[in-house]
């Protein structure tokens, strides 16, 4: 996708949602929650969370009035895509009995098609992360296929990220790099704000050529390149270099006791994390017991059922919990999945009730054994 | 498939884990076809007219154990049920009434009462499970009528019920609710507590109560150090603690390294 850049004003954005809900979107994006930014249904620029921003710290999250009217000055809110394209429940499929028959259903497939709109950088490589573990193998999750097949992504440079934030040291951002069938760099003026726009896909250029636009600027084009840099250049935080299958080398290393001390073992992190993909199955019967179904529901590595088998739990410590999220998310999945578990989100860092860093674990490791005992 | 035979025991408790029996409301009618409740004095005038003789398929128990005579009682209980479920905080950690546990025999009575000399009451409140082998317990203050019809019909299927062991928190993500103690810097029990409510105070920007009672593997003294960190005293901490699972172990313990 070689065109020029096209700017967008507001109302041109308006168009685009107003378009993307009538060719049978549901849109989705960033709107004020209760006390986050959070993802919601949303039918015009007035939904976007205009002149808020956030603030996110270990085991800390405030919003931010910005005084710029920023409509995506924020960097992440508090769950990511996941919720739509893997949902926390699903139902699989349910059975009646009648007489001697059980009559089998399978839930019915998912026709919702979803566009969203603010997606970022780190958010698209974890969709990506996710569409490697559920359509890549041998088993594909039929049901995050109908949804992702018919996914519309409208991803936001992100401008502002938060002190929690390490796209870049994963080489997940903060540019937009694939994956989307529209880019959008906001572009904040005394006046509101204008949007670079660049197709990614053929969806994405029919989508724009639509739109009342008009072709940007050099100047502005050089104006995007300046929100990047500057992203760039504020990115809170860092993982350290190195090969993080150093981690296997040493599983008694002292500081998984250490971090263990200070984990709750309460598994928001990996509810937050855009590319856990954990299930697990629960099955209900009914009172009559003619009535059963089974539904799909996330599940944690750290609740201890994760781990049941004949006679127990194997990971029966927190420690060992800990351990299997860290050594799964940055090292085995490479081996797995080809990739990183990690896109640098920093949702898992936010969103610990205790602040626990994966920055500054993978320091401590990295700093060796010899330094920490 | 005869249908089994049931009774429902009150120990020391509010009756509140009964009406959440009760107030199954349009699925009564499933229940009482699918059990032949034979005793359950909470609803049941014939219950009025004494224990029927015999054995029972499922005891459904609500209450601690406070007195003596309850000490005997629950373990006739035991001899005649073939499966024992405890319902709510009382019956499986003790129960508010357990808050006497911290504190000097007979003080709480002296101020409550206007003649403590006739009340006959143990030391200690304690659950079901210290004193007799208990095969499902139901959380909670009160116990969740999902959890409650859930364990009902696994029974009757024969399957274990799904009773799931972890934090509030999962419940949290999976409702949407956006973390009250990271967003909003409210205290929070919802880490080191069981699963079951549905995760309702959160939801009202409120912080875990912890009525469901201590998760699978709390750990109560990393959550406490951050609680410190908001700004709470230690006294503040030790309250937290000590409300409707004050003795279960997890709770107890920590609110007494914070009971100065």
């Amino acid at each position: 996708m070689n065109a020029p850049d096209l700017v967008l004003t507001v109302e041109g954005l308006d168009a685009l949602i107003s378009a993307l809900a009538g060719t049978g979107f549901r849109v989705i994006g960033p709107t004020p929650g209760e006390g986050a930014i959070v993802h919601d249904d949303v039918s015009s620029t007035d939904d976007l969370p205009r002149g808020w921003g956030d603030e996110q710290a270990p085991g800390r999250y405030r919003l931010r009035p910005r005084d710029d009217g920023a409509l995506f000055g924020y960097a992440l809110a508090p769950q990511s895509w996941k919720r739509f394209l893997h949902p926390p429940r699903e139902r699989l499929w349910s059975a009646r009995r009648e007489g001697g028959e059980v009559d089998l259903r399978p839930a019915p497939l998912p026709e919702e098609r979803f566009a969203f709109i603010g997606v970022r950088a780190c958010e698209l490589k974890a969709i990506a992360v996710q569409d490697r573990v559920l359509l890549g193998g041998a088993h594909v999750d039929a049901r995050y296929a109908a949804r992702r097949s018919s996914l519309f992504v409208v991803a936001v440079n992100c401008a502002d990220p938060a002190a929690t934030c390490f796209c870049s040291s994963m080489q997940t951002g903060p540019e937009v790099g694939e994956g989307h069938d529209v880019v959008l760099t906001e572009l904040v003026s005394a006046e509101g704000s204008r949007f670079l726009a660049r197709a990614g896909s053929e969806a994405g250029a029919a989508m724009l050529a639509g739109l009342p636009s008009r072709p940007a600027t050099p100047r502005e084009v050089a104006a995007g390149a300046e929100v990047i840099a500057g992203a760039e250049a504020r990115m809170g935080r860092a993982m350290p270099p190195g090969d993080p299958r150093a981690l296997l080398a040493d599983l008694e290393h002292p500081r998984w006791d250490d971090v263990a001390a200070r984990c709750l073992t309460c598994g928001a992190c990996t509810q937050v994390c855009p590319t856990c993909f954990c299930t697990t199955v629960e099955d209900t019967s009914d009172l009559s017991g003619r009535e059963t179904a089974r539904d799909q529901r996330w599940d944690s590595c750290f609740a201890t059922e994760f781990s049941f088998i004949h006679g127990g739990a194997v990971r029966a410590s927190g420690r060992s919990r800990y351990r299997q999220w860290l050594t799964h998310k940055l090292a085995t999945w490479i081996e797995q999945f080809g990739t990183s578990g990690c896109v640098g989100c920093g949702r898992c860092i936010a969103w610990c009730p205790v602040g626990i860093d994966i920055t500054e674990e993978m320091a401590a490791f990295a700093a060796g054994p010899e330094d920490e005992r | 498939m005869p249908r089994p035979r049931v009774a429902v025991w009150k120990f020391a408790s509010c009756d509140g884990c009964q009406l959440t029996l009760l107030d199954c409301e349009d699925l009564l009618p499933e229940i009482f076809a699918a059990l032949d409740i034979a005793y359950f004095p909470e609803a049941l005038r014939t219950s009025a007219a004494g224990l029927p003789e015999g054995a029972f398929d499922l005891s459904l128990v609500e209450g601690s154990i406070a007195t003596a005579a309850d000490a005997a009682r629950i373990r006739d209980v035991r001899d005649r049920s073939r499966l024992l479920v405890t319902l709510g905080a009382c019956a499986t950690a003790g129960g508010i009434q357990a808050l006497r546990n911290f504190a000097e025999p007979g003080a709480f009575a002296a101020l409550v009462y206007p003649s403590p000399e006739t009340i006959d009451a143990l030391a200690a409140s304690t659950p079901i499970g210290d004193h007799v082998a208990v095969d499902f317990e139901l959380h909670g203050c009160p116990i969740a009528k999902p959890q409650l019809v859930e364990t009902i019909s696994a029974l009757l299927a024969g399957r274990r019920p799904t009773l799931p062991g972890h934090s509030v928190c999962i419940d949290c993500k999976a409702r949407g609710t956006t973390c009250v103690s990271v967003a909003r810097g409210v205290p929070c029990l919802g880490p080191v507590t069981r699963s079951g409510c549905g995760a309702i105070c959160p939801a009202y920007a409120r912080g875990c109560y912890g009525c469901h009672g201590p998760m699978e593997t709390p750990n109560t003294a990393a959550l406490a150090a951050s609680l410190r960190a908001l700004g709470l005293e230690r006294p503040e901490i030790a309250r937290l603690f000590r409300t409707f699972n004050a003795a279960a172990p997890a709770f107890r313990e920590e609110s007494a390294r914070h009971d100065d």
